[in-house]
């Protein structure tokens, strides 16, 4: 019933925004709201200042998500995040232990780690067919315990290397943060991947009916694979910018990160159940959620306060625009 | 084929864990410098119940082929909440006991009614109240402490007639309680029902959504008696978020263990309680053969990896490759 009466609304409106995604306009608009709400409390948030420090904030969660998102358009999920975003972080920081060799390798070594999580998560999904969320709660044990093991076992070195700490906080163009510039290249890609490349054709295909792709001569479980192993990677390259951010790595900082991930893609308009969404709806999601942070820090909330919210409002927009249809 | 050849097939899964959790207890007591005594018994068994009371909530949910990662922040919010009702003269505590239940089933019937009515994914959902529920623990609990009826809590974690832990004779009680009359119940059937094949279900017109919501709202409900009993054996209240997770993630494990399918539909509770027993026990093996307790969080993260990799063997069955992508 609900969806003739936006029909009708948007009968009358241009056409851009006719084609556009219903879930996708309330995200944005959630976001002006969300702006507004904000100005109301203080003024300098709508400084460029400000606004582009929420910007490179987002970016940090904006590359995590564009895996995260990857996977989610295949109807599975990743939850092994928390630790592929730490392990990422502490690798770089320890190879940067081994002189100017390790330095250089320092970033391409973390990511390196975060796709060999992944791997194994999509070993898992596409050739075992274990359920996603099992094997990738699974894995996260092991890389938490691995990661307990090394940093236990004996001193880390845990600084960042200075090529990290430029990625992250550098300009390497005058007023545009580096992270910004990364997060907007790897989205890129991504919108590339998916729009114009067969394996982007793929994935929507695997996400709306695995069994039909596999039908028409797709090799499913190779594109399952590859995509766990690139939300993996994402993941680790996400943690090695935040340690650059604050120069080092820490025991729970990807913990932050999974709920926020998910939340930003299905927020985005993106289908839990995969095959349907688009990357623009996931950069939604992924401001709106540091936009909605952002405020609850302003507001000086206590952490308690911040993770009722969080899931308050997730779960409030989810009832929103992203229920299941009714089956039958 | 004879009945009992009928029980021995859906019984398998169960049967099979309740041989690992002896092997595995065996191994572990005969190594143990104490031997096999009532003291170490009642050690384990105060150890193993916390995880079975969750890993018995988490298949009530995958019996309905969801799954709930809230189990452990409900678990860390009774445990919190009950650091503050749970104490005084008996009429004080037994209202503190009622609320804190309460309480359990009221989060698992607030995710039920946003899986079931909001028509939302089982995952996120219970992924974001999961966080409001740790926030709750975290605004009762800022920091660990508070308290417990210590006599109370002392007659819970302490032995019957010196040789039977009090713990496990809970366990069993609630067991017969809330899972036996459950899983015999026409809701407890529609639950079964929905796991298995929920289209069919509908068709035949079992109740599947009241089976789904009462599965769910007991789940909050026996993580409630899980967190009771953390109170019980700690005296305090914490909102420690590694610690919600971890009884959530090792909650999988056991029911992956108990021979609990996660596509819905097949299992039992007791299987679940086993396979919860004998994962705590294969914890402390490390300490009875005096590992670094360091390797213990990897140790654990490689059995249930192994664990959840065992039902990769259900491929060799596969005839027709199709069958892959059921």
């Amino acid at each position: 019933m609900s969806e003739t009466t936006i029909g009708g609304i948007a009968g009358r409106m241009p056409k851009f925004i006719r084609r556009a995604d219903p879930a996708v306009l309330t995200a944005f608009a959630c976001i002006v709201l969300l702006l507004f709400v904000g100005s109301l409390y203080s003024r300098s948030f709508l400084s460029p200042e400000y606004l582009l420090q929420q910007l490179k904030v987002a970016s940090f969660l904006g590359v995590i998500a564009t895996g995260m998102m990857l996977v989610i358009l295949l109807g599975q999920i990743d939850l092994s995040v928390p630790w592929s975003v730490a392990a990422g972080a502490m690798m770089a920081c320890a190879a940067a232990a081994y002189g100017p060799v390790g330095m250089a390798l320092a970033i391409p070594f973390g990511i390196f780690c975060g796709v060999l999580i992944g791997v194994v998560n999509g070993i898992g999904v596409a050739y075992l067919r274990i359920p996603s969320m099992i094997i990738t709660l699974a894995t996260n044990a092991v890389a938490q315990g691995l990661m307990v093991v090394y940093t236990g076992g004996f001193s880390p070195q845990d600084s960042a290397t200075p090529a990290m700490r430029y990625l992250a906080t550098g300009f390497a163009i005058p007023g545009v943060p580096n992270a910004v510039v990364i997060w907007a290249l790897i989205g890129a890609a991504m919108v590339f991947v998916l729009t114009r490349t067969g394996f982007g054709r793929t994935v929507y295909g695997i996400g709306n009916r695995e069994r039909a792709a596999y039908l028409s001569g797709i090799d499913t479980r190779r594109v399952v694979l590859i995509a766990f192993a690139v939300s993996g990677g994402l993941s680790a390259f996400g943690g090695v910018l935040l340690a650059g951010y604050a120069s080092k790595a820490a025991q729970s900082m990807g913990d932050a990160y999974l709920l926020p991930s998910i939340a930003a893609v299905v927020l985005g308009g993106t289908s839990i159940l995969g095959g349907r969404g688009s990357y623009l709806g996931t950069v939604a999601g992924v401001i709106l959620i540091t936009l909605l942070q952002s405020i609850l820090s302003v507001m000086q909330m206590p952490e308690a306060g911040r993770q009722i919210i969080y899931g308050v409002v997730i779960v409030a927009m989810l009832l929103l625009y992203g229920r299941a249809p009714a089956s039958r | 084929m004879k009945d009992w050849r009928y029980w021995l097939a859906e019984q398998r899964g169960t049967l099979l864990a309740f041989g690992i959790f002896i092997v595995m207890f065996t191994i572990y007591t005969s190594n143990h410098p104490a031997g096999f005594t009532a003291n170490v018994v009642q050690t384990a068994s105060n150890k193993g119940v916390l995880l079975a009371f969750v890993a018995m909530a988490q298949t009530l949910v995958v019996i309905t082929a969801g799954i709930d990662l809230s189990v452990g922040m409900i678990f860390l919010l009774t445990n919190c909440l009950a650091s503050w009702l749970v104490i005084g003269t008996g009429i004080e505590t037994a209202f503190g006991v009622v609320a804190v239940l309460g309480t359990g089933l009221l989060c698992g019937a607030i995710n039920g009614a946003i899986v079931i009515y909001g028509r939302l994914q089982p995952i996120v959902t219970t992924i974001a109240t999961g966080a409001v529920y740790f926030g709750i623990a975290l605004l009762l609990r800022p920091f660990p402490g508070g308290s417990v009826n210590e006599d109370l809590a002392d007659a819970l974690t302490g032995r019957l007639f010196g040789v039977v832990p009090a713990s496990l004779v809970a366990l069993l009680a609630v067991v017969l309680l809330v899972w036996v009359p459950f899983s015999r119940s026409v809701l407890g059937r529609a639950a079964y029902a929905a796991g298995s094949s929920e289209m069919a279900a509908y068709m035949s017109g079992v109740p599947i959504r009241r089976g789904k919501f009462i599965a769910y709202a007991l789940a909050g409900l026996l993580a409630a008696i899980g967190g009771l009993f953390l109170t019980f054996f700690t005296y305090t209240g914490e909102a420690a978020y590694a610690s919600g997770n971890a009884y959530t993630l090792f909650s999988i494990a056991a029911v992956v263990l108990g021979g609990v399918s996660l596509f819905g539909g097949k299992g039992s509770a007791i299987g679940a309680i086993f396979g919860a027993l004998a994962f705590r026990t294969i914890g402390d093996l490390l300490f009875v053969f005096d590992f670094d307790p360091l390797w213990q969080p990897l140790f654990q993260g490689v059995i249930l990896l192994i664990a959840v990799s065992l039902g990769a063997f259900a491929l060799f069955r596969v005839r027709n490759r199709l069958e892959w992508f059921l």
